[in-house]
């Protein structure tokens, strides 16, 4: 039982991630390989707060979610202008240097030995010393994700959104600052992933740098493919499927080595499989 | 009443001079025609002036204010409006959020509050009425026929309320019907004030609606006036159809 609850606590945080990047990838048709690193940034932050500063997790949690808006800000107002391929190239460099910062800013960070003992969330004081107890918070917080998202999509803005994805220029015709629009979005989206990643440091207790490399951006973006580019429930999906499946692996008896081996194949495949014969993913509404 | 006028405007793609110092002048209340053989400037022109493409030397004059270029995000708040000759429309959203997306706020926390109402839904089904696709307007756009796109496109630009509407070939492809419909909404907007400014190759429509005409070569203006007069001239015949 304990390892389900487990199981369902890590599909409810990738779930999360996925949802906010999924209000980039999906919604607003900016490819991004940075998600891992504001995950990332989220972590080291909360890690950092309830480890050597000490503060209540609460503010620990609020304080990581703005670290990770003002860098995204910063990195949105300096890449959202670059089109297309300079756009994800630059993703993929912020992401190298996040990680290369983890690694190497060791007096901060500890390097690659990462930060152990990071306590459970204490909630106005209440211990979620247990794995039931935090699953209960993992699911409030997917159901939080989920609100935003839908709040975005459903409004004037999220129409605004889907047509910059479709055509930029168009909708600069009709009056839209695009760039003001992506900058929000990146943003907002960032922040829940820092929250994601704050929430993830806290359940496990440790981190380490390596959690945050540019393949952990890929698989999220694995994620929402397979759900479906623009729906928060196929976000949900995918990260169902695909936490989900290279578990089963371990019972289908292949050696450890093999079956992580194959848990990367797997992802790879289904983002060529996907691209191939069903770009819009599961259960997805937009075809890239 | 001069809504927009262009001094010396120049656009080079290479050494392919596309805009050779360009002076034009859209009156309110008249539609202008631009006309000219493919390849002669035309859409460049209005890809200029719209902020699609940069320009390189002149400028542009909305009332007093001259400007060397605008942004694209500006020209509606400027009172400037188009269509496109291959259409641009949202294609993976309904035909009423292609409308809607004209309606509704543009600053982004205003859009994030805000949900369509029924002001917004009421224009909208006023203007799919008027080109007929009010039936239609919970269809995907691109599952609609090419005429049906152009006709949504130009109930967009009308939507937009703008002093100057550029309407780059909005009869090419259309069945007679639908040019009646588009030839109306043309009207419509010259009644109400607006300057027209319409490419098109058909130069029976051009006689028929142009009060005045341009004829670009070359990325030049080599002839205007009233379309009888401009369209008879021999260098405007030999721009056409050649020596």
């Amino acid at each position: 039982m304990e390892y389900l609850i487990h199981i369902a606590i890590i599909v409810s945080l990738y779930a999360a991630g996925a949802m906010s990047l999924n209000l980039i990838v999906g919604e607003t048709g900016l490819v991004s390989v940075a998600h891992a690193a504001f995950v990332g940034i989220g972590g080291y932050a909360v890690a950092l707060l309830l480890t050597v500063a000490h503060v209540p997790f609460v503010v620990a949690i609020l304080v990581a979610v703005l670290i990770s808006g003002i860098v995204a800000f910063f990195i949105g107002a300096t890449f959202l202008r670059l089109r297309e391929v300079y756009y994800v190239l630059g993703t993929v460099g912020f992401n190298v240097i996040v990680l290369s910062i983890f690694l190497n800013w060791s007096s901060l960070t500890k390097g690659p030995l990462g930060i152990a003992g990071i306590p459970r969330p204490e909630i106005f004081g209440a211990q979620l010393s247990t794995n039931i107890s935090f699953l209960v918070l993992a699911l409030i917080f997917v159901l939080c994700v989920y609100f935003c998202s839908s709040f975005i999509t459903r409004s004037s803005l999220g129409r605004a959104l889907h047509a910059i994805r479709e055509d930029e220029a168009v909708a600069e015709v009709f009056g839209y600052s695009t760039v003001h629009y992506k900058l929000f979005v990146f943003t907002t989206a960032s922040m829940l992933a820092g929250a994601a990643g704050a929430l993830y440091a806290s359940y496990i207790s440790y981190i380490s740098p390596y959690g945050y490399a540019v393949t952990e951006s890929i698989f999220v973006l694995a994620i929402i493919i397979l759900g479906g580019l623009g729906s928060a429930r196929g976000a949900i999906l995918g990260a169902a499927l695909l936490v989900i499946l290279p578990e089963l692996l371990r019972f289908v008896g292949f050696p450890p080595e093999i079956a992580a081996q194959l848990r990367l194949g797997s992802y790879g495949l289904v983002l060529v499989l996907f691209m191939l014969y069903r770009p819009q993913g599961i259960w997805g509404t937009f075809k890239i | 009443m001069t809504i927009l006028k262009t001094r010396k405007l120049t656009k080079s793609f290479g050494g392919v001079r596309a805009v050779d110092h360009v002076d034009l002048s859209f009156e309110g209340g008249k539609v202008t025609a631009l006309v000219g053989p493919n390849g002669s400037g035309k859409t460049t022109l209005i890809n200029t002036i719209t902020g699609i493409v940069p320009v390189d030397g002149g400028e542009i004059v909305i009332g007093s204010e001259s400007f060397r270029c605008i942004r694209s995000s500006d020209i509606a708040t400027y009172g400037i409006t188009r269509t496109f000759q291959n259409s641009r429309l949202i294609q993976q959203m309904s035909v009423l959020d292609n409308l809607l997306l004209v309606l509704t706020k543009r600053n982004v926390f205003g859009a994030l509050f805000e949900r369509h109402e029924a002001h917004h839904l009421d224009k909208a089904e006023a203007a799919l009425r008027r080109v007929g696709l009010w039936e239609k307007r919970n269809e995907q756009t691109e599952n609609l026929s090419y005429g049906q796109r152009k006709l949504l496109e130009i109930a967009r630009a009308t939507l937009m309320r703008a002093d100057i509407y550029f309407f780059d070939e909005p009869f090419a492809g259309l069945f007679p019907e639908m040019v009646k419909i588009v030839s109306m909404t043309l009207g419509e907007l010259r009644a109400g004030g607006a300057a027209i400014v319409l490419v098109e190759h058909d130069m029976a429509l051009v006689r028929e609606l142009a009060d005045h005409c341009y004829v670009l070569d070359s990325g030049k203006v080599i002839a205007e006036g009233t379309p009888e007069h401009v369209l008879k001239q021999e260098n405007v015949v030999e721009a056409y159809l050649g020596k």
